[in-house]
């Protein structure tokens, strides 16, 4: 065996065909130790790390990423013994098999949404377009369903209509009248036809919802596939009342994008789907003057135990909501439906939610509470330092219990946020902007800003959500009046 | 029943369970279950640490199988990640005469056994049908059928029984794993009928890791599933999977009680499956990532090794040798799996009947023929 090992895409699923490269974790000319995860990959059935066969060092990587390779081919090579020195032909000669391989994927068009016959057995892709043989025809037989303003005499056929009447009829005696009458031609419900006749009909290349079914119920037979596959294809002038008569505005795919749900994007969803349709929520709003603190931020400023640490009215807005915590504890709590319980928590692990370039992410500061206001300014920027970074890791995204976002950087008012799952409050924090404002019984121009509390309404009543909110809004309105008197 | 505290990342199923080891570490001395019996063990230190190098080492050899998958060397893998306590706690609680049938995870209580870990990998990598003798290791094949297993099991017991070797201390009992999604099959329930009314000398072992491939617990069940043993005429008790003290001790008791003749109980270890049912299988899309963090925290390995070390039982000088024989171990299964031979064509006949038949043996004979026929020969 070689120094130079080809490492070839594996079935990683009994009877897969082919793999779509995700992401590469590893570059050429990196050192790798053995089950060392390379890369992503991503199959019919499931996304997977790929761990090194072998340690050495990367050589060639024959996929970019976003290609669809088959299984078989290979994808990486290792120097299995970098230490003994150059290998003799510095680069090791594709072979037909790799080259075949990009071609093959080319060929295959990528990351395509649809056309994939990607497992042979197990349960399916996901993608819903079954890739089929194409028929000898050019186009595709017209049915009720895409048809605009069909041609009257056709009577709205949901069998592909031929020109002339076919000779196949004729020598099928079973078969009833070609052209159905039109209540029976309206499909309703699914297709009804047994296993191995949707087999047949992919086989030949048919498309089940277009044939007239003859068997029980109007399921589809096998005659009728086999009838179906026999015809002609109606050519295109067959239906001229559909051509458009001048060039209009196309609305296909070839003017959308297809972005696979995946990585973020899909625990996101996952997330605001379970919340949302999980947690009765309610949203409120309160507008508040913050000029108090502004001017208490840049105090902070110029202490000397922040010369160091950057602040920002985040920070505030923090601790305001930390402090309300404290005095109603029951919005730092969280519904456990499986045990019967409401647990309410004696430490805030405070989330903020980051727009990163993996998507929203909202990794919490653990027992924050607990935290005096310089530690909370620096926890604070370690935490969205880290999270542009992307290295946000699990256990800071894991076990939060209240939340914060804040849209006023987007120079947005306010919002009506979805609670992180488990979470029973998330405050919205808007912009700051100069606004006339009565103040002292005089109209002047002060810093205002909405805030726009979501709470979840199982547990937090009106009356309790409010207070929570007045709180916060309090102590922005005066940091330092509510500090004194509360703590 | 002990009765823990609901805290964040602990929670205790309702009906609670028996624990002997909290996820933070702290040992709870005993426990006594509502049917009056009360639960603890007596370790050495010795002991302890051996638990935990069962525990480390089946996770390591499960880690390496997964690699293996990933890489092309085994058709398919079902890792059993999450669930080490259970099987450990309820491997070692095993006497060298009881019988155990497995399903198709049972690595960690065929570690137990003291069987050589590579025996299943002929049937994952694709080249032997993975029989071998159960009565030399006193564990049955893997079983694929769901369910299946468990009659089997009831019908070994009930000869158990007709062997006389029942109801003594020393007598023989017998063990059937399954899964929580088992338990919506008819085989299961029939096992439980017949077992019940024979009285026969079996632990039912369900390992609950929340999840039938895909399908959630609550489509499963509308009770806890230990007490649907009482249906059935025999106790149910439910008991921490992830706690491998408390699983040794439950099982330990149970097995007693079979042997000594007072017939079936139903275990239900409380776990989770860490990871994929089967390395052909994607569980980020029937389950979401906090359920999954939320049992990180109640890891078995973690919470041993936390009470190894307050209890100074062992430092880390041991759980760093722990590690690395159970490396070597890992890196010796790989060597021998890639080693393993593709079978010849011909051995396809070689287990139909024990003893050999005339038609098996012409048709062998007919068949090698045939095959030396090809050029080169062989394949």
């Amino acid at each position: 065996m070689s120094r130079i090992k080809e490492f070839n895409l594996p079935d990683l699923g009994e009877g897969l065909t082919e793999g779509e490269i995700l992401a590469w974790l590893v570059k050429v000319g990196d050192t790798i130790e053995l089950n060392q995860p390379i890369v992503e990959v991503e199959t019919a059935k499931a996304a997977v790390e790929i761990p090194a066969k072998w340690g050495g060092v990367v050589t060639r990587i024959f996929h970019e990423a976003g290609t669809v390779v088959e299984v078989g081919q290979p994808i990486i090579s290792i120097d299995t013994d970098p230490g003994a020195g150059p290998v003799p032909s510095a680069t090791p000669a594709p072979s037909a098999a790799s080259d075949e391989g990009e071609t093959e994927a080319g060929l295959i068009g990528g990351p395509a949404p649809g056309g994939r016959t990607a497992v042979l057995v197990g349960y399916g892709p996901r993608t819903t377009t079954a890739k089929r043989r194409p028929r000898s025809g050019t186009a595709t037989a017209p049915t009720t369903a895409t048809t605009p303003t069909p041609p009257p005499a056709a009577a709205a056929p949901l069998v592909a209509a031929p020109v002339v009447p076919a000779p196949a009829p004729v020598v099928r005696p079973v078969s009833p009248a070609p052209v159905p009458s039109p209540a029976a031609s309206v499909r309703t419900g699914p297709v009804l036809a047994k296993p191995p006749v949707r087999k047949l009909a992919r086989d030949l290349g048919v498309d089940l919802a277009v044939i007239h079914g003859t068997g029980p119920m109007g399921s589809v037979t096998r005659d009728d596939v086999q009838l179906a596959a026999s015809r002609p294809e109606p050519r295109t002038e067959t239906a001229p009342a559909i051509a458009p008569a001048a060039p209009a505005a196309v609305f296909d795919a070839s003017r959308e994008q297809r972005i696979p749900i995946k990585g973020v994007r899909k625990l996101t969803a996952e997330n605001m789907v379970a919340s949302a349709f999980t947690a009765p929520h309610v949203t409120e709003f309160l507008t508040v003057d913050v000029t108090r603190s502004m001017k208490a931020l840049e105090k902070l400023k110029s202490r000397p135990e922040f010369a160091e640490t950057r602040v920002s009215p985040l920070l505030l807005v923090a601790k305001a909501v930390l402090l309300a915590a404290k005095r109603h504890p029951m919005v730092n709590s969280s519904w456990s439906g499986a045990t019967g319980e409401i647990v309410v928590k004696d430490y805030v692990n405070l989330g903020i939610a980051a727009a990163t370039e993996r998507g929203l992410i909202v990794p919490n500061i653990k027992d924050a509470g607990r935290l005096g206001l310089q530690e909370l300014a620096e926890a604070l920027n370690t935490l969205v330092r880290v999270a542009k970074s992307g290295k946000t890791p699990p256990s800071d995204m894991s076990g939060g219990t209240l939340s914060i976002t804040n849209v006023g950087v987007f120079g947005i008012d306010t919002g009506t946020p979805i609670l992180p799952p488990g979470e029973s409050a998330i405050l919205a924090f808007g912009a700051i902007r100069p606004m006339p404002w009565v103040h002292k019984n005089k109209i002047k121009v002060r810093q205002v800003t909405t805030l726009g509390l979501s709470f979840d309404h199982r547990i937090i009543d009106g009356e309790l959500g409010s207070k929570f909110l007045r709180d916060v809004g309090a102590f922005l309105t005066d940091p330092e009046a509510a500090l004194l008197s509360w703590t | 029943m002990a009765k823990g505290e609901s805290v964040a990342g602990t929670d205790i199923p309702p009906g609670g369970f028996v624990q002997l080891l909290t996820p933070d570490g702290e040992r709870v001395d005993s426990v006594t279950s509502a049917d009056g019996t009360t639960y603890s063990v007596d370790f050495t230190d010795e002991e302890y640490r051996e638990l935990y190098r069962d525990l480390v080492t089946v996770r390591r050899l499960d880690t390496e199988a997964v690699a293996l998958q990933r890489q092309g060397e085994l058709g398919i893998w079902a890792s059993l990640l999450g669930q080490e306590a259970a099987q450990v706690g309820s491997g070692r609680a095993l006497r060298p005469q009881d019988m155990a049938f497995p399903t198709y995870r049972e690595h960690g209580v065929l570690y137990c056994r003291g069987i050589d870990p590579i025996m299943p990998f002929g049937l994952f990598r694709g080249v032997d049908q993975g029989g071998w003798d159960a009565n030399e290791f006193k564990f049955n094949q893997y079983t694929i059928v769901i369910g299946s297993q468990t009659l089997h099991a009831t019908g070994y017991a009930m000869g158990v029984t007709m062997d006389g070797k029942t109801g003594s201390t020393d007598g023989e009992a017998v063990i059937a794993y399954f899964g929580d999604g088992a338990t919506s099959q008819g085989e299961v329930n029939e096992a439980f009928v017949w077992s019940g009314v024979f009285n026969s000398p079996i632990v039912f072992f369900c390992q609950n890791n929340q999840y039938a491939i895909s399908e959630p617990l609550e489509r499963q069940t509308r009770v806890p599933l230990y007490q649907r043993a009482g249906g059935y005429g025999f106790p149910g008790i439910r008991v921490d999977g992830n706690d491998v003290l408390a699983t040794y001790a439950v099982t330990r008791a149970a097995l007693d009680n079979a042997r000594s003749g007072q017939g079936p109980t139903l275990i239900e270890a409380y776990t989770y499956r860490m990871g994929a049912h089967t390395s052909s299988d994607d569980p980020t899309r029937y389950r979401i990532a906090s359920e999954v963090e939320s049992w990180k925290a109640k890891d078995p390995i973690s919470r041993l090794r936390a009470f190894l070390t307050k209890q100074k039982i062992a430092k880390k000088d041991f759980f760093t040798e722990v590690d690395d024989v159970a490396n070597q171990k890992a890196l010796d299964l790989r060597e021998r799996v890639l080693a393993m031979p593709d079978p010849e064509p011909v051995a396809l006949f070689d287990h139909v009947y024990p003893n050999g038949s005339p038609e098996i043996d012409a048709q062998r004979d007919a068949f090698t023929r045939y095959q030396a026929s090809f050029e080169g020969s062989g394949h």
